[in-house]
């Protein structure tokens, strides 16, 4: 995982530093945001120090209500070693005390033009998506009828084959062969490429492809929520596949569980065309069509029916 | 499953060629093999999952095989990046 440090956010949010240069390389450890409106009052008992503090214009109002040393002690307070920055919202005029303590200390003091509420959300949203768990998976990710679905098997079993196939049906390649994935949020998996392989398929025989100059940048997108998976596998005699789908299976990936269909792949079987009608009838299932279910139900009333003539 | 941390010995680091001949060395085994680098993981059998890690000379990796024939496979692999 990448480091977050304060300077990705002035860069990032065009904040203005205003003070502490000196520590625009300090590291953020978490992506939770203090408000130290308590901390103000002179209570540091559980400041939490090390994370990013934003002052609005209620801290603010009630700081400047302070008399001259009480701000000096406050601010000095604030303003610790391993503070990674202080952000100010809606260009508010800045307090020489806080200047100074945080000039000091080094503790960058950065200046956002914004309400407060639009930066909090804003900054935590930047920070979840930097902190967020990550994993790779071996695989490819190819995004079908808006669809994010991820297409899984053994080395060799024709999974970049049938991207090649998917993607020449007018569907987007997102990865191919090693997916990035990171977990957003307790229940969505943002899967993307490793950026050195980035719109690349390899294909046995051919070799390396560049997918988006062979067809046109419609052919790829960079990122894509991951909805399904589908694993193929050899064909084996002995084992019992899905003969009805009433059943899913699912897959965890972190603490997501992805609903996973496993297809056997035989000679004479369009893998593509079978996987694009997997993600439309996945579609169908999530709008409220279960085929599967519906004739279920059907068959049921029949054999009840006839139980009951007889 | 047993694994190995190992330093890439080899000049050139994995470009693409290496890294070609890698990936064909590894696919001679029955055993699932991994390879490990600053905690990413990519199957050692699949060439665009090796390539993107851009492992380059001097540089620490983790070997990591399981199947009936995880010791030759490390053994093999281990020699090839290390020569």
């Amino acid at each position: 995982m990448s480091k977050v440090r304060t300077e990705d956010l002035l860069e990032q949010f065009q904040l203005e530093l205003v003070a502490g240069e000196g520590g625009v390389h300090r590291e953020i450890h978490t992506s939770d945001i203090s408000r130290p409106g308590v901390e103000m009052t002179g209570y540091f008992k559980f400041y939490p120090k090390e994370r990013l503090q934003l002052l609005g214009k209620t801290e603010m109002s009630y700081f400047n209500e302070l008399t001259k040393e009480q701000r000096q002690e406050r601010a000095q307070r604030l303003c610790t070693d391993v503070t990674p920055g202080i952000v100010i919202t809606r260009g508010m005029d800045i307090p020489e005390e806080l200047r100074d303590a945080a000039q000091e200390a080094g503790v960058p003091l950065m200046l956002s033009p914004f309400k407060t509420t639009r930066v909090i959300s804003r900054l935590t949203n930047f920070l979840e998506t930097k902190f967020a768990p990550f994993t790779a998976i071996h695989g490819v990710l190819v995004d079908i009828y808006g669809i994010g679905v991820l297409i899984t098997g053994q080395s060799g079993v024709g999974k970049s084959e049938t991207a090649l196939e998917l993607v020449k049906r007018g569907h987007r390649l997102v990865a191919d062969d090693s997916v990035e994935i990171r977990q957003e949020d307790y229940d969505t998996l943002i899967g993307n490429s490793p950026p050195l392989i980035e719109h690349l398929l390899e294909i046995r025989g051919l070799g390396i492809i560049n997918v988006m100059t062979l067809f046109g940048a419609g052919a790829v997108r960079s990122y894509k929520r991951i909805t399904l998976v589908i694993n193929l596998e050899l064909w084996e005699k002995n084992k019992q596949y899905d003969r009805l789908g009433l059943e899913e299976e699912t897959m965890k990936i972190m603490d997501v569980e992805v609903p996973q269909a496993t297809i056997p792949v035989r000679p004479g079987r369009n893998l593509a065309v079978i996987i694009e009608v997997a993600a439309m009838n996945f579609r169908l299932k999530r709008m409220g069509v279960n085929a599967a279910e519906e004739f279920s139900e059907r068959l049921t009333k029949v054999i009840d029916q006839d139980q009951q003539n007889s | 499953m047993i694994e190995r941390s190992i330093t890439v010995e080899l000049e050139t680091g994995l470009q693409a060629r290496p890294a070609a001949q890698f990936v064909q060395q590894a696919n001679r085994f029955t055993s699932d093999i991994f390879i490990e680098k600053d905690e990413k993981r990519v199957n050692a059998k699949s060439i665009m999952g090796l390539m993107s890690l851009a492992i380059g000379t001097g540089e620490d990796i983790k070997l990591i095989a399981d199947g009936t024939d995880e010791e030759e496979a490390l053994k093999e692999l281990t020699d090839y990046v290390q020569e």
